[in-house]
């Protein structure tokens, strides 16, 4: 005689709505208690965050200043070339997105592209000279808002590139001298404060070069930022050198390739493509770190926030201010860490 | 057939070629270094450290005492003091927070998580500095003002604490006359735990019995110093209340408001940041472990103190370290707010003094001292932890 079994649907508080809030929310007596404690934190925060934002707050600091926090100094007739070359940016992002799989000649161009973008948006922003009926001079020290803090982080982790393959090969020499000086360098920067970097390049640097050579607080601020963040680009690149198996270097050499091209064609490429995402994570720290140049009194967009709570008719709305201040750079960070770890499973880093 | 030995020449003899890279690459360096010693000379600057016996002629109103009388040397003092009060302090406390919020990111009760997880992608996604300028002009200078027409208006916590733009006013206990008389008992109270500590850690060794160690400890740790007390004469400490007179505090300690936000935003921010070290950590030891320990019949808490967290530390530690690390570093930020810490009072001194660059080597020599001093510490604490690794 054949059992007749009839299949029983689980209970009905273990499955869907229920089964997931008894499992996550309700699962043991404390854990219920917990629950309800976070409820009503998070209800106090909530209501006073959102009556905060809806009915309190006057944004009309925020929104008047807009034009302000974007590009800051920047004389208004000229802001169309601000706006071209974020345009030359966004047009060649969405190209390479969508060439991101093809290989060969779309790539090649896309590289190309990339690389005369450079020159094109330095002019762009620039400008010619100052008489210059066509897009006159605008110095960089004019530079300002949104404008000079991704300037300042773009151009200080790509100069600070070269610098650092340099410093982390110096430090893997095996010509002592060589070695000992790289290190000194990178675990001195390493242990000072980036302010007191930033600062010395304000201070000291015009003092060791020749009266002839006058530069900008803008470029003494790049210089800072390029020479810091170079020691960490070096430890990066290092990380990555070290994660080459020395198998990789013995076989380029019994192929025939000298040292230096042992370095350039095999070990480096392998080595630069592995510290992607930490050159990411790197970017999106110094991408903060621009903030201090408020200290030595440039106008980024948190120098633009502090000389916008000083504005007459906005007294006293440091809280509109600044947080309108840590949402531009919230968007900007959590986007870039979210593409970073995209990055990072497309790049199978994690799996090698 | 004769054999011909050619030489390598010595311009392709790798021996040779890597002594003259060595001479070359230094006289590289000794050049830009003279070319720029010759232009910083030029300038008619001269390089000594003779102005830190000099009056410094400014004020300090932050930490230990200081008059503008006092010299330089004196005045870099005080800013060092500072820095350590906040590094230390901060270190303490983003710890605690860190390790908090790092469990409860995975926590099994879904909201706990998610509220951690908000807090510290908030936190690590803006920067420090529009953190600190929020807390400092956008919370700590809104508080209310201690005392409008003849009313307290700060906020007023038992204590009494006093809460309010001008800093955190609180009780503090202070020594009196008969302290001499007490603070033995507090050695020997020191001693007798560390000695109970561990002679009962022994007997858990020996016998595999279970004790209830840090009770004793603390028992005999408070008991003590209570009996000194008893037998003293009079009260060796005397709590001193904080008092509003006129528009001031007097007694108690107060905190001041630059202090508060800095050490605030310090422990916020790198509690964040502490709480994913402490996250990876506890991802690194093997689930099997908590799932052993669950088995053998280890209640929630136990697993997380006795079985996860031991072996989680071995990982934490160095992260941990470079956390600490960032820490003290980042609290040369206090210039931003007007804390006078070493960076900002060294660089009053260098505004003051056109002392550039004799300044800026002490800075450095500071930061890198107090760093070299947190790694050597965490250091010899990773390395105990690490020895018990089979």
């Amino acid at each position: 005689m054949a059992v007749q079994s009839e299949v029983l649907k689980p209970p009905r508080t273990e499955v869907g709505l229920l089964g997931w809030l008894k499992k996550n929310l309700f699962s043991t007596w404390h854990n219920a208690l917990l629950t309800i404690f976070s409820m009503a934190f998070i209800y106090v925060v909530l209501r006073g965050v959102i009556t905060w934002v809806v009915r309190d707050a006057r944004w009309e600091v925020v929104t008047t200043n807009f034009k302000v926090f974007m590009i800051g100094r920047y004389p208004g007739k000229e802001a169309w070339r601000v706006l071209v070359s974020l345009g030359i940016v966004v047009f060649l992002a969405m190209l390479t997105w969508v060439f991101r799989r093809a290989e060969g000649k779309p790539r090649r161009w896309l590289v190309i592209g990339w690389l005369l973008s450079l020159p094109l948006i330095t002019i762009l922003l620039r400008g010619f000279s100052r008489e210059s009926p066509f897009m006159p001079l605008v110095s960089e020290d004019m530079w300002s808002g949104v404008l000079l803090t991704l300037v300042l982080s773009i151009v200080g982790i790509g100069a600070s590139f070269p610098l650092g393959v340099v410093l982390a090969l110096g430090r893997r020499s095996k010509l002592p001298v060589v070695k000992v000086l790289c290190t000194v360098y990178i675990e001195t920067v390493r242990g000072v404060p980036l302010i007191s970097v930033l600062f010395m390049s304000q201070l000291m640097l015009p003092l060791f070069l020749p009266p002839e050579i006058r530069l900008g607080t803008v470029m003494r601020a790049l210089t800072g930022m390029t020479l810091f963040s170079a020691a960490y680009t070096a430890e990066n690149i290092r990380g990555g050198l070290a994660a080459i198996p020395i198998g990789q270097y013995e076989a380029a050499r019994a192929v025939g390739l000298n040292e230096v091209l042992v370095m350039g064609l095999i070990v480096m490429p392998q080595a630069l493509r592995a510290v992607i995402p930490a050159i990411v994570g790197q970017f999106i720290s110094l991408f903060k770190d621009t903030t201090l140049v408020v200290i030595v009194g440039l106008l980024d967009v948190l120098g633009i926030a502090k000389a916008v709570t000083g504005q007459k008719e906005f007294i006293g709305l440091h809280k509109e201010v600044y947080a309108f201040a840590a949402v531009i750079f919230f968007i900007f960070c959590y986007t870039m860490s979210y593409a970073s770890r995209r990055l990072e499973q497309v790049l199978g880093v994690g799996e090698r | 057939m004769m054999e011909r030995r050619t030489a390598v020449p010595f311009w392709r003899d790798e021996r040779v070629l890597k002594v003259l890279a060595q001479i070359a690459f230094v006289i590289l360096v000794l050049a830009i270094g003279w070319w720029a010693l010759s232009n910083y000379r030029e300038r008619g600057l001269k390089f000594s450290f003779s102005f830190l016996d000099e009056e410094a002629s400014f004020d300090l109103a932050e930490g230990i005492a200081f008059s503008p009388t006092d010299s330089y040397a004196r005045a870099f003092l005080v800013g060092v003091v500072n820095t350590a009060r906040v590094a230390s302090l901060g270190i303490v406390f983003a710890t605690l927070l860190g390790l908090v919020t790092g469990i409860a990111r995975l926590s099994d009760n879904w909201l706990v998580s998610k509220i951690a997880s908000v807090y510290i992608e908030i936190v690590r996604n803006t920067p420090l500095l529009v953190q600190l300028f929020f807390l400092y002009f956008a919370v700590i200078l809104k508080l209310p003002q201690l005392k409008m027409k003849d009313e307290i208006t700060a906020i007023t916590l038992p204590g009494p604490t006093y809460l309010s733009n001008r800093g955190l006013a609180m009780p503090w206990p202070r020594p009196s006359e008969s302290f001499g008389s007490w603070w033995p008992f507090l050695v020997v109270a020191l001693v007798v735990a560390v000695v109970l500590w561990i002679l009962r850690a022994r007997g858990v060794q020996r016998t595999g019995r279970p004790s209830f160690n840090l009770l004793w400890v603390v028992i005999a740790f408070v008991t003590v110093p209570v009996i000194g007390w008893l037998v003293a004469p009079g009260n060796p400490l005397a709590l001193d209340v904080p008092v509003v007179k006129g528009l001031r505090v007097r007694g108690g300690t107060v905190l001041s408001p630059e202090y508060v936000a800095l050490t605030l935003g310090l422990v916020v921010y790198t509690g964040a940041f502490i709480a994913e070290v402490v996250r990876a950590g506890i991802l690194a030891v093997p689930k099997g472990q908590a799932e052993a320990a669950r088995a053998q019949g280890f209640t929630n808490g136990q697993i997380l103190r006795l079985i996860v967290l031991p072996q989680a530390l071995r990982v934490i530690i160095p992260p941990l370290i470079s956390q600490y690390l960032n820490l003290t570093k980042n609290s040369s930020l206090a210039l931003g707010i007007g804390f006078l810490d070493l960076y900002a009072v060294s660089n009053t001194m260098l505004n003051q003094s056109g002392r550039v660059v004799e300044v800026f080597l002490m800075i450095m020599a500071s930061y890198l001292s107090m760093s070299l001093t947190i790694s050597l510490i965490m250091n010899i604490v990773n390395r105990r932890i690490q020895i018990v690794e089979r």
